[in-house]
C-alpha cells in the first residue's frame, strides 16, 4: 500500500503483532503434522509413554519398517492411485463433454437438463436408498462400482458449465468456418481455453478421490479392494479398541502408535508432493466456484 | 441459433414441428450424444435412489423388494419421533452444526482480514501454503491424528496436562469432552481455506477507500474496521447464509470416525444414526425414514437460505 518508512509507529507495532500471530496460527496448524511425524519415528516405548512432543525420540525407523512390509499396505496404495486416477479420468470425460452440452444455446430442453442437475445439490435420497441401489445394480464390492458412482457432482458441472457460458462465441466461429464438428469445437477451442475451470475441477476430483474413505469402506469388503484411507481407518479402530490392552502389542519395534503415525506420513507424502503445483489454482477455483453474479 | 429454430417459435402445426425437430436432431446430435452420459449417470446414481426412498413409507423387506413391499404409510416417522435416540441425533446434528457456527465462522474472516495486513509477501504466502494445507487431509487422517493426540498415555494433550500436575483424561471415552474437540478439528482443518473467499472479496474492495483514509490520517487498524470489513460485509452474510442453508451437513464421517457408545450422547447424529440403524444393523426402511426427514429438511433450509440471499443481494447462489 504505501512506504514501510511512511507508517506511523502504530501501524508498525499493529503489523507487527500481527505478523506474530499470523506465524503463531500457521505454526499451530503445522504442529499436529510435525507430531505425527514425530511419533512415527519415535521408539514404541518413548510413543506410548507419551514422550514424543516435537522431536522423535529414540529415532528408529521401526515403525516404517513394519508399515512398508506389510502387503496390504502397499496393496492399498496401489488401489488408491487405481481409484484416484480411474476415478478422475471418469469423471472428466462425464463432465466435460456433458457441461459442454448443456453450456450450447441450441440444446433443446436445456432449462430442464440444467435444473435436472441444480436439484441433486438440494436434495438427495440419502444413505439408504443409494446403498440399496448400488447392491441392486451389482455394484458392492466392486472396484468399477467405486470409480464410476461417484464421477459426477452437480457443483462441478455447474462451475465448468458457467465458465464454458463465458467464453465469447467469435472463439469458436473460425473453427465452426473451417467445418469443425462440436467435439472438435470442444477439443481444440473450449478445452484449451477453459484450463483454468479444468484444472479446478480435476484438483477437486482428484482430492475428493485421494482422501474419500466412507463409501469405500461400507461398499468394498474384500480387502485386496479397500484403498489406503480405509486400511487406514482399520489400523487406528485397531489403535483405539485396544487402548486398554495395547501395553501387550508393544513390540520392541512398533507400537500401534508409531504405526498409525507412520501410515499417516506416507499417505499425506504425495498429498505434499502435488500441493505446491496446485495451489496456484487455489484461487481462481474457489471464485470460479464461488457465488454466481 | 440459426433462421429455422426462430422461425420455430411462430409455427404450430404438429407436423412442421416435428420436421423441425428431425431437422434438428440430424444437425445437432453431437451434442445430446456428450449429454446422455450425464443425465444417465445422474438417472442411474442419484434419481433411482429417489425412486427408492419410497421405502421410507414401506415395509421393505430385501426378499421382495423395493415395489413389492406393503405400504405402511407414516409408521416409520412415528416409531423415529417417539424414539429418544433419533430425537437426541435431531438435537445433536442441531447442536453441533450451531457451536461450530458460533466458533467457526469468525475465524476464516479474521484470518483473511489478518492476512490482508501481512505487508512481506513471501511471509504471507508461506503461512497461507500452511494454513491451506489441513483442507486436504482425508477425514480418517484427522481422526487419527485427533486419537493419537488425545490418547490417554501416548498423547501430546495428556502429556501437556501432566506438566502442570493433571491426570490424565480419556478425553475420547468423555461425552462432555467430544463436541469441542470434533469443532476444534473442524475449525483446524478448514479455518484457512475457507479463508480464501473472504481474501478474495477483500481484493475487490475499491483501492481509492483507502488512498483517501491514508490522505485523512487513518491508521491501518483504524482501515481494516472501517473500510476493510464494511466492504465485505455482503460476503459474509451470504456466506453465512450459505451455512445456515447448510446446517444438516454436519461431518458426519468424522464422527464415525471419533465416537463411540460412551460419547453417543453428545456425539450421535441423524447421519451418524442412519448409518448405524441402517448399513450396520440393517433396518433400512426406518433408516431411509430418518434420511428422508434430513433431506427434506435439509432440502428447506437451502431453498430459505437462497431465497434470503437473493433478496438480500440480488445475487443468486446458483
Amino acid at each position: 500500500m504505501q512506504n514501510w518508512n511512511l507508517y506511523s509507529r502504530g501501524d508498525k507495532l499493529f503489523v507487527r503483532i500481527n505478523a506474530v500471530l499470523i506465524g503463531l496460527f500457521a505454526l499451530s496448524t503445522l504442529y499436529p503434522f510435525i507430531y505425527i511425524a514425530a511419533v512415527s519415528f519415535s521408539s514404541a516405548f518413548a510413543a506410548r509413554a507419551g514422550k514424543v512432543v516435537l522431536a522423535p525420540i529414540d529415532i528408529t525407523l521401526g515403525a516404517y519398517a513394519h508399515v512398508l512390509s506389510e502387503p496390504q499396505f502397499w496393496n492399498s496404495y496401489g488401489n488408491t492411485f487405481i481409484y484416484t486416477i480411474g476415478g478422475t479420468l471418469t469423471s472428466l470425460l462425464i463432465i466435460v463433454p456433458g457441461a459442454y452440452a448443456l453450456s450450447r444455446p441450441q440444446l433443446i430442453g436445456r432449462r430442464f437438463w440444467n435444473l435436472m442437475i441444480a436439484f441433486t445439490m438440494w436434495f438427495h435420497a440419502g444413505m439408504i436408498p443409494f446403498w440399496l441401489n448400488m447392491r441392486d445394480l451389482g455394484l458392492l464390492d466392486s472396484m468399477l462400482g467405486i470409480i464410476i458412482a461417484f464421477a459426477c457432482n452437480a457443483f462441478n458441472i455447474i462451475l465448468l458449465r458457467n465458465f464454458f457460458e463465458s467464453i465469447p462465441q467469435s472463439f469458436e466461429e473460425a473453427a465452426r468456418m473451417d467445418g469443425a464438428n462440436e467435439f472438435q469445437v470442444l477439443w481444440k477451442v473450449f478445452v484449451p481455453l477453459s484450463k483454468p475451470a479444468i484444472a479446478t475441477i480435476t484438483l477437486f476430483c482428484v482430492v475428493a478421490r485421494w482422501n474419500g474413505f466412507f463409501w469405500a469402506m461400507i461398499l468394498l469388503t474384500d480387502e485386496g479392494k479397500v484403498p489406503l484411507q480405509v486400511y487406514l481407518r482399520q489400523t487406528i479402530a485397531d489403535l483405539s479398541d485396544d487402548e486398554e490392552f495395547s501395553s501387550t502389542l508393544i513390540d520392541a519395534a512398533y507400537s500401534v502408535e508409531t504405526v498409525t503415525a507412520a501410515i499417516i506420513v506416507c499417505s499425506i507424502i504425495p498429498v505434499l508432493c502435488f500441493y505446491p503445483f496446485i495451489q496456484k489454482y487455489f484461487n481462481k477455483g474457489i471464485m470460479l466456484g464461488g457465488v454466481k453474479e | 441459433m440459426s433462421n429455422s429454430d426462430k422461425l420455430y417459435t411462430n409455427r404450430k402445426t404438429a407436423k412442421e414441428k416435428l420436421i423441425w425437430l428431425a431437422d434438428h436432431f440430424k444437425r445437432e446430435w453431437q451434442i445430446y450424444l456428450m449429454l446422455m452420459p450425464m443425465i444417465i449417470w445422474f438417472l442411474v446414481f442419484l434419481y433411482k435412489p429417489m425412486y427408492g426412498l419410497q421405502i421410507a413409507f414401506k415395509d421393505y423387506s430385501i426378499f421382495r423388494g423395493i415395489e413389492a413391499s406393503p405400504w405402511v404409510g407414516m409408521e416409520h416417522f412415528n416409531d423415529l419421533f417417539s424414539n429418544s435416540q433419533f430425537l437426541r441425533a435431531i438435537k445433536n446434528t442441531f447442536l453441533i452444526s450451531f457451536y461450530s457456527l458460533i466458533f467457526g465462522f469468525p475465524v476464516p474472516i479474521l484470518l483473511a482480514l489478518m492476512f490482508n495486513e501481512i505487508i512481506h509477501a513471501v511471509y504471507k504466502r508461506s503461512a497461507q501454503t500452511i494454513v491451506y494445507l489441513p483442507h486436504f487431509i482425508s477425514t480418517v487422517i484427522i481422526a487419527g491424528i485427533v486419537i493419537t493426540a488425545f490418547s490417554p498415555s501416548a498423547g501430546i494433550v495428556n502429556t501437556v496436562l501432566s506438566w502442570f500436575g493433571f491426570e490424565p483424561v480419556y478425553f475420547l471415552t468423555k461425552a462432555e469432552w467430544f463436541r469441542p474437540i470434533f469443532i476444534g478439528s473442524g475449525i483446524w482443518q478448514e479455518a484457512g481455506f475457507s479463508s480464501i473467499i473472504f481474501l478474495a472479496a477483500i481484493a475487490g474492495v475499491n483501492p481509492s477507500l483507502y488512498e483517501s483514509a491514508v490522505v485523512d490520517g487513518a491508521s491501518r487498524w483504524q482501515m481494516m474496521w472501517k473500510i476493510t470489513l464494511p466492504s465485505i460485509l455482503p460476503t459474509i452474510i451470504i456466506m453465512l447464509i450459505i451455512r445456515i442453508g447448510n446446517l444438516m451437513e454436519v461431518g458426519f464421517e468424522l464422527i464415525i470416525l471419533l465416537y463411540q457408545p460412551a460419547t453417543y450422547e453428545t456425539a450421535d447424529v441423524i447421519n451418524t444414526y442412519i448409518y448405524r440403524q441402517g448399513l450396520q444393523s440393517g433396518q433400512y426402511d426406518l433408516a431411509a425414514a430418518a434420511g428422508f426427514f434430513n433431506a427434506v429438511v435439509a432440502f428447506v433450509l437451502v431453498m430459505a437460505a437462497n431465497t434470503i440471499s437473493k433478496r438480500f443481494s440480488r445475487t443468486s447462489l446458483w
